[in-house]
């Protein structure tokens, strides 16, 4: 299929233009009900991630006690969406989120770089669902995108989401490495074409990882793809949310240009790992009044 | 011999209009007579009517865009054309201010040479203009910006009673360097001059259309140019508080632009500041142009 | 103050939704492949909270006179201006009559004899002063502009205050460069201004006025439009805090017969007029044979030309912005929408649904997008219109949102299915409404495009470079907008082709109108 692959017909991007429209989504003014309410649903939006070298099962079962009940003064915040780890540690977060009903990723198709044979990436993907992965984040293989082997990224996927069997699979397109908008419209529709049921900008690895523009553009590809053909899509920014004030802007977003059915875990998250802190020191200070401190916080 | 040639009857140059290239009649069939100093007949002449002037501003109107469309080098050679084509025939004109306007053989010299090295001056003026009055725009956002001058279209230009050849290059020549057409109106004592010059014009691969010339009266014509609605300028030269003021009011109707000037004695038609790239202004219209720069000035990352 | 309307959701009743409002819902509702219509919901899941503006720090008087010689004078027959979201009046404000505006015109030439010999550093540095003054009591003037014209405080804010600053700051910086600005040509000022401006930008109209105008060593006679007159007053206050010699700038307060008096004033050298074409006429024609200088920047119907290959969702956010910036009060607006037919109907899809998503109400909400419409008078105007394009058999769209109980509003709306002889593809409505138009080629819409007396504004969007230039050269109109639309800067020049009005506003350009070239 890899040699027939016609690319997808995907309008054209203008930068100047997508980056006008996002910072629109900055200008809105999120105090009081709103942003109570707002915060409460990112919290519950957040793919709560470790992904470090250094991680070891203590430190995942940490995160995912921080996960069940993010602030012990704070019960009617949210548990959050899904714990987002490496596949080894999957089994460890699987035992500490039981029934809790958060779901569990995992970062599979030998993340970051996704530089490794097809098969090799497969058997990855299988072997982490198999140990109770509910979600699976792969990558591209972003040499292939940017030589124009379109077909292999779509085969890719394809092949990915059919391992996943009944995981769900959220395509990273590492947007830092595509550069352009045009390229990251281009990505987003290959992916979903080839079944991902969310899209996400970034490993977290790559300098700019999530910014407001580039996820307009995915936000507007999933829209497009809806009104086309009615299949909803989730999307997920990853990397470089770290405030409450940016999460905000990007549910703002999420909001005036997908709409209300897009306002939930099921088809929009945040991949974050200090952004929680900050969504509960803002909850904070919303109930108390006062500017808060992390010391009252504890580490995820 | 010599006796025959003397007693020869001279062959009476009939001076018509000039229209979209052409040498028409007036529709109208009128004439005025044109007397030299002695009281002689020159030519008859024609009196272009109202109808002449709605001709010319079709032809003016057909031959405007391709004028504007080509090339600034292209015009600048064919303003250059319309010099050595004077200059080829500058004892004509010499010959015929003196004989048509009394002019003095000095300052029927001056005149002529002061005519084609205008022309000269504002041939060069074709393609850098647009420089000297056109610039970018360091605009605060991610934008490239620029403002250029444009042709305005087509502008009528009531020409200096002076000067019979000095006064209408002088005034129609800034106007077609900026890429208009034309139509100029010849309201003065030795108007066979100016078809004389339609004459040149007409063999200079100036298009037809560009420059039209009417010969007659201005009060007459006047209140039709004001109020054509398809003429975009006026450019009058010489009014008096009357003519200016029903110019402009009748103007109004299609907000044109107007522009009055002074006229000036024949010789100080060839005075330097006669000439100036100032006079291409007031018959250019500035467009300024805006396009996104792709996110370098307003991203900041690597989007 | 009262507190203005609560800013209100659009919520549709109309529109079917297909996707389901709670957050349990888990499966889409239509297979892939379907042809059956999607559409998004606009809901109030999580909606924003209102977010008003504070206007506790805003001080104005109740009753204005005019500025005249550097000082406020008390003045007589006064009018009430209205603040259009909530039809109360803001302060009084008198009508200048000839008399008056004598007495300013006569400050005026006081002054021109010191300021048109001041040296240009000097002048400069009054104007930078006007500026950073500005920038100081930016919050103060966008509320006030916001309270007096109904505009968005997000324009005001972000848009009008920080470009009247800048309008400043860039011609302060002319007043000493002058005899670099012509090559070769000798420039003086013209002497006193008579300056009319009208009520969408008014400070902002007010800067593109009198700053390059001053920097020229010019005095002025301002008048401001009479239902927006509160920050010219201010600006008057800010003018003679900066210490400007008195009758420098002169502000009279007043409506057309006020105005009537400036343009007829036998001592004025110059005019300077924005606002509409008809009233463009009559001053032209009342100054016809006085010699006195005239620049007028008049209406426009501004066409936005949409190519099948633009960038379709940043060209659906340009056609927004050209229709529904400040209501749709701007001259500029690209009120005349050409979309290629191949994606007319991908585009009004679009539009049907960006326009649900546009927060009408109160303008000083921060999260309003689209104010109130600014005065009674200009509502009947956009309504009477709006018929007319009904009663032809143009298809309207309308936002469904909800307008509030009280002041001058009306929702965003576009027609589809206009043709060129309808009067809402003629007229300028000068209101939230845009008339949709197809083309097949390039030819057709350019032709289209110019087929109107106006010419301030175009925009083209496409992908094809050659393209765009080819019809920016084409388009008969002063500013050409590629790929972006009601983009405005202080160094930009400004100003229309045609029955759009002469002159230009901003950058080198702008100079011209006040000064003697020889």
């Amino acid at each position: 299929m890899g040699n027939d692959y016609v690319p997808p017909r995907v309008p054209t991007i203008d930068e100047v233009g997508a980056t006008e429209r996002a910072k629109r989504f900055s200008s809105r003014s999120l105090k009081k009900s709103s942003k109570v309410a707002g915060l409460k649903l990112i919290a519950s939006m957040v793919d709560l991630t470790t992904l470090e070298g250094a991680d070891t099962p203590g430190k995942v079962e940490t995160l995912c006690q921080k996960a069940r009940q993010p602030d012990l003064q704070a019960p009617d915040v949210p548990s959050v969406g899904a714990v987002c780890v490496y596949p080894p540690m999957v089994p460890i977060a699987k035992r500490c989120l039981e029934g809790s009903g958060i779901k569990i990723a995992a970062v599979a198709t030998y993340f970051p770089s996704g530089q490794a044979d097809l098969d090799h990436r497969l058997v990855e993907v299988r072997e982490t669902v198999k140990a109770g992965a509910d979600e699976i984040d792969m990558v591209i293989n972003r040499g292939d995108f940017l030589s124009g082997r379109y077909g292999r990224v779509f085969d890719e996927v394809e092949a990915v989401k059919e391992a996943c069997g009944s995981a769900r699979l959220k395509v990273i397109l590492e947007t830092g490495e595509l550069k352009t908008y045009d390229n990251v419209r281009l990505a987003s529709q290959i992916a979903i074409d080839a079944g991902a049921d969310f899209i996400k900008t970034s490993t977290g690895k790559v300098q700019p990882a999530a910014t407001m523009p580039v996820t307009l553009v995915m936000l507007e590809t999933i829209r497009d793809h809806y009104l086309k053909t009615g299949k909803m899509v989730g999307m997920k920014p990853a990397g470089g949310i770290r405030t409450a004030k940016l999460a905000l802007r990007y549910l703002a977003m999420v909001k005036e240009v997908l709409g209300d059915a897009w306002l939930s875990n099921e088809w929009f998250r945040f991949g974050a790992s200090s952004l929680l802190n900050d969504l509960l020191m803002q909850l904070a200070k919303e109930r108390s009044g006062n500017y808060q401190s992390s010391r009252y916080f504890t580490l995820g | 011999m010599s006796k025959e040639t003397t007693s020869r009857i001279n062959v009476l140059k009939t001076y018509k209009l000039y229209i979209g290239g052409a040498f028409p009649r007036t529709e109208s069939g009128r004439y005025d007579r044109q007397t030299n100093a002695k009281g002689d007949l020159v030519a008859n002449i024609c009196r272009a009517s109202r109808k002449d002037f709605r001709n010319a501003m079709v032809a003016a109107r057909k031959a405007q865009r391709g004028w504007a469309a080509r090339s600034a080098f292209n015009r600048s050679q064919i303003l250059y054309r319309m010099a050595e084509m004077l200059e080829s025939r500058s004892a004509t004109f010499e010959r015929a201010l003196e004989d048509a306007a009394g002019y003095k053989k000095k300052d029927a010299a001056a005149e002529v040479a002061t005519a084609i090295d205008r022309l000269v001056w504002y041939a060069g003026w074709c393609d850098k203009f647009t420089q000297l009055f056109g610039n970018t725009n360091p605009v605060a956002s991610a934008h490239f910006n620029f403002t250029f001058p444009e042709a305005m279209g087509v502008v009528t230009v009531l020409a200096p009673k002076s000067a019979p050849l000095l006064g209408l290059i002088s005034t129609f020549a800034p106007v077609i360097v900026g890429g208009n057409s034309t139509i100029v109106v010849v309201d003065n004592d030795a108007p066979t001059i100016a078809i004389e010059l339609a004459e040149v014009l007409a063999t200079s691969d100036l298009p037809g259309g560009v420059v039209n010339i009417l010969t007659g009266r201005r009060d007459e014509l006047t209140p039709h140019i004001g109020s054509h609605m398809d003429l975009d300028a006026i450019f009058a030269v010489g009014s008096d508080k009357d003519e200016e003021r029903a110019l402009s009011i009748a103007a109004t109707e299609s907000i044109k632009r107007t522009k009055f000037i002074d006229d000036r004695s024949a010789s100080e038609w060839r005075d330097a500041d006669a000439q100036s790239p100032y006079m291409i202004l007031p018959f250019i219209e500035f467009k300024t142009a805006w396009h996104p720069i792709g996110g370098v000035a307003g991203g900041g990352g690597a989007y | 103050m009262a507190p203005g309307p609560r800013p209100l959701r659009c919520t549709s009743k109309d529109t079917p939704v297909t996707a389901k409002k709670t957050t349990k819902s888990k499966k889409t509702t239509k297979p892939p492949g379907s042809d059956t219509p999607h559409a998004l919901l606009y809901g109030d899941l999580w909606d924003y909270a209102p977010a008003p503006e504070s206007t506790g720090h805003t001080r104005f008087e109740k009753k204005y006179g005019h500025f005249i010689g550097g000082e406020f004078v008390a003045g007589k027959d006064h009018f009430k201006s209205i603040n259009p979201a909530t039809e109360e009046p803001i302060a009084e404000f008198a009508s200048a009559d000839a008399a008056m505006v004598d007495k300013a015109v006569k400050a005026a030439r006081k002054a021109h004899k010191v300021w048109g010999k001041m040296r240009g550093s000097e002048r400069a540095k009054y104007l930078f002063r006007i500026a950073r003054m500005i920038q100081e009591r930016s919050r103060e003037l966008a509320v006030l502009e916001s309270m007096d014209g109904g505009k968005p405080i997000r324009e005001s804010r972000d848009v009008d205050i920080p470009l009247v600053a800048a309008h400043f700051f860039h011609y302060a910086g002319w007043a000493d460069k002058l005899e670099y600005a012509f090559p070769g040509a000798r420039v003086s000022s013209v002497g006193v201004a008579g300056q009319i401006i009208p009520w969408n930008f008014p400070l902002l109209m007010a800067a593109w006025k009198i700053a390059p105008a001053l920097a020229t060593g010019n005095t002025v006679v301002l008048k401001p439009a009479e239902t927006t007159p509160l920050t010219a007053m201010k600006l008057a206050e800010i003018i003679a805090e900066a210490g400007l010699p008195p009758g420098v700038v002169n502000i009279v307060n007043g409506a057309g017969k006020t105005g009537a008096a400036i343009v007829d004033h036998p001592d004025i050298d110059k005019i300077a007029f924005t606002g509409s074409t008809d009233v463009g006429k009559i001053i032209q024609r009342a100054i016809a044979g006085t010699g006195k200088r005239l620049t007028l920047e008049l209406g426009g119907k501004g066409a936005n030309i949409i190519f099948a290959d633009a960038a379709i969702d940043q060209a659906v956010e340009g056609i927004i912005n050209g229709i529904f910036f400040n209501q749709g009060h701007v001259c500029c607006a690209g009120s005349r929408l050409l979309v290629q037919e191949s994606v007319h109907d991908e585009v009004v899809a679009k539009l049907k649904l960006r326009i649900e998503s546009l927060i009408v109400g109160d303008p000083l909400d921060k999260n309003t997008d689209i104010g109130a419409i600014n005065s009674k008078e200009q509502l009947g105007r956009i309504k009477a219109l709006v018929d007319a394009g009904a009663s032809e058999g143009a298809t309207m769209h309308q936002s469904s949102c909800a307008l509030p109980d009280r002041g001058y509003f009306f929702r965003p709306t576009f027609f589809t299915g206009v043709s060129q002889s309808h009067r809402i593809a003629q007229e300028e409505i000068f209101g939230p409404v845009l008339s949709v138009l197809t083309f097949r080629t390039p030819d057709e819409a350019v032709a289209k495009a110019n087929n109107t007396p106006y010419g301030l504004s175009a925009g083209v969007w496409t992908d094809k470079g050659s393209r765009l230039f080819e019809m920016a050269g084409a388009l008969r109109a002063g500013v050409i907008w590629g790929n972006t639309f009601n983009k405005f800067d202080p160094t930009s020049p400004f100003g229309g082709y045609k029955e759009s009005g002469f002159g230009r506003e901003g950058g080198r350009q702008g100079l011209l109108p006040y000064l003697e070239v020889r």
